[in-house]
């Protein structure tokens, strides 16, 4: 397979979450590990990695450039949060989430990424206030667009009008491709059992999810009353019902939709639960979303993104980098450079 | 996300004030993937053999930090960086008995993309040795 394209890879360092919670591995550990594994992009969780964030200490910097060099890696994304919570007794006002965000361009910038996960919950007039920072320091604010919702959801379908209306190459998505979860990860249906969830209602969850039959309210924001009645029906406990309604909040959307809206969209996020010895995903059918990609000329950066440390951390060894370094393995194939 | 790492049982002793056992104390970290401001960190719910520690017992010591847990949600600068150890003391004259405790931990995380937020928890069984 050889067709041209210029997508890039890249990793999320927070694929790594679970060796750099446990102080198995420091950052620059991680950082040496992607030049092991040949992955080029480095994208970081700030809050996740960088102590003191939204306050970068000076030496920080001058350490992550450093590590950047010596390890020959290219610093690409950055991933926001906008805690509008955070005041007691109010929410943010505009003001001050754009106060926020500029801060986050501003880091991007001193950082060397291009790019800004913006967290999924910005609306469409604030994004747009902040264009002609986003401007100024040449970083993209990628919107990310994570299951459930999809490209034809209610505020992406905002963003778009909006995108339309501005016309700049600073304002787009990110897409997680954890919209196109066509088989329930079995690593989270597992641990649902360990957890004491009835093996049956486990069995189902999955035959459902895959099949396409599971019961759904199909409304964003409100729970599945569909899958909670059919949970209790089959004898589950609150805790089934609880752990049926989180691990199945996933979606199975169509790949060929990524062609419409490929010019909004600047940045990737390869999810991943379990990546199998044959270099495949035991949920995502990359080798049908990557040649989708390549047809709409997607030309930025696809960063994997192991998550399935989660459900198999309580059972078993966590071992991310073998999982990154398959992730990227595949990737590599479907992209034809090896 | 990290419930099975949320009790960290090093941590687990009872301490004292000159001389006299004045509670005990346990370490904790949050069970979520990134370092928040303290104002998001919602109800802590410790047990201890069962039996619930109140409140207004219990404090905590983050980041060089010694704070009531009702000072928490006025805190929405400071942080409790991923994966810390934080120390929780409860007020509890003559401490623990030496021997086996079971020790559990719930804990609500304000965030805000996460309506009405998610709880963490663990359960562990410790010892305290003197």
């Amino acid at each position: 397979m050889s067709a041209k394209h210029n997508i890039k890879r890249g990793v999320s360092l927070y694929s790594f979450q679970e060796e750099y919670f446990l102080r198995k591995m420091s950052l620059e550990d991680i950082i040496a590990t992607t030049e092991k594994l040949d992955i080029p992009g480095i994208e970081i969780i700030p809050d996740q990695m960088i102590v003191g964030y939204p306050n970068i200490p000076d030496d920080f910097v001058k350490k992550w450039h450093g590590w950047m060099e010596k390890y020959g890696r290219t610093p690409v994304c950055i991933d926001m949060f906008l805690d509008w919570n955070k005041y007691k007794g109010r929410v943010m006002s505009d003001d001050e989430r754009i106060e926020s965000i500029k801060r986050d361009i501003v880091n991007a910038n001193k950082l060397g990424c291009t790019v800004i996960r913006v967290i999924h919950d910005v609306e469409p007039d604030i994004l747009e206030k902040l264009e002609p920072t986003a401007r100024k320091y040449n970083v993209k604010l990628a919107l990310e667009i994570h299951a459930p919702s999809y490209f034809d959801s209610e505020l992406e379908q905002r963003l778009v009008k909006m995108f339309k209306k501005v016309q700049s190459p600073y304002l787009c998505f990110t897409l997680d491709l954890g919209v196109f979860v066509k088989k329930l990860p079995r690593v989270s249906a597992e641990r649902f059992v360990r957890d004491g969830m009835k093996k049956s209602i486990a069995t189902y969850l999955m035959e459902a999810y895959d099949s396409g039959t599971l019961p759904s309210s199909h409304q964003l924001g409100k729970p599945n009353e569909a899958l909670m009645a059919k949970v209790r029906e089959m004898g589950g406990t609150e805790d089934d019902v609880y752990m049926a309604l989180m691990g199945t909040h996933m979606i199975c959307a169509d790949p060929k939709m990524m062609l419409e809206y490929m010019p909004f969209t600047s940045h990737i996020h390869g999810k991943f639960y379990e990546m199998l010895p044959d270099y495949t995903e035991y949920s995502i059918p990359y080798d049908q979303i990557i040649p989708v990609l390549i047809e709409g000329g997607y030309n930025g950066y696809i960063d994997s993104e192991y998550e399935g440390n989660r459900w198999i951390q309580d059972a078993f060894p966590v071992d991310s980098t073998e999982q990154i370094r398959r992730h990227q393995v595949m990737l590599k194939r479907l992209l034809g450079e090896e | 996300m990290f419930d099975r790492y949320m009790i960290v049982g090093e941590e687990f002793k009872n301490v004292k004030d000159g001389g006299k056992v004045t509670g005990f104390q346990v370490g904790i970290r949050l069970p979520y993937y990134r370092g928040v401001v303290l104002s998001l960190i919602g109800d802590m719910v410790i047990s201890v053999d069962g039996e619930k520690i109140p409140t207004d017992k219990m404090k905590v010591t983050i980041g060089g930090k010694t704070l009531p847990l009702s000072q928490l949600e006025h805190e929405p600068v400071a942080k409790w960086e991923f994966g810390n150890t934080g120390i929780l003391t409860v007020d509890k004259p003559g401490g623990l008995k030496a021997g086996e405790h079971v020790v559990e931990y719930k804990q609500h995380m304000k965030i805000s993309y996460v309506p009405s937020g998610f709880w963490g928890q663990d359960k562990k069984t410790l010892q305290i040795t003197d």
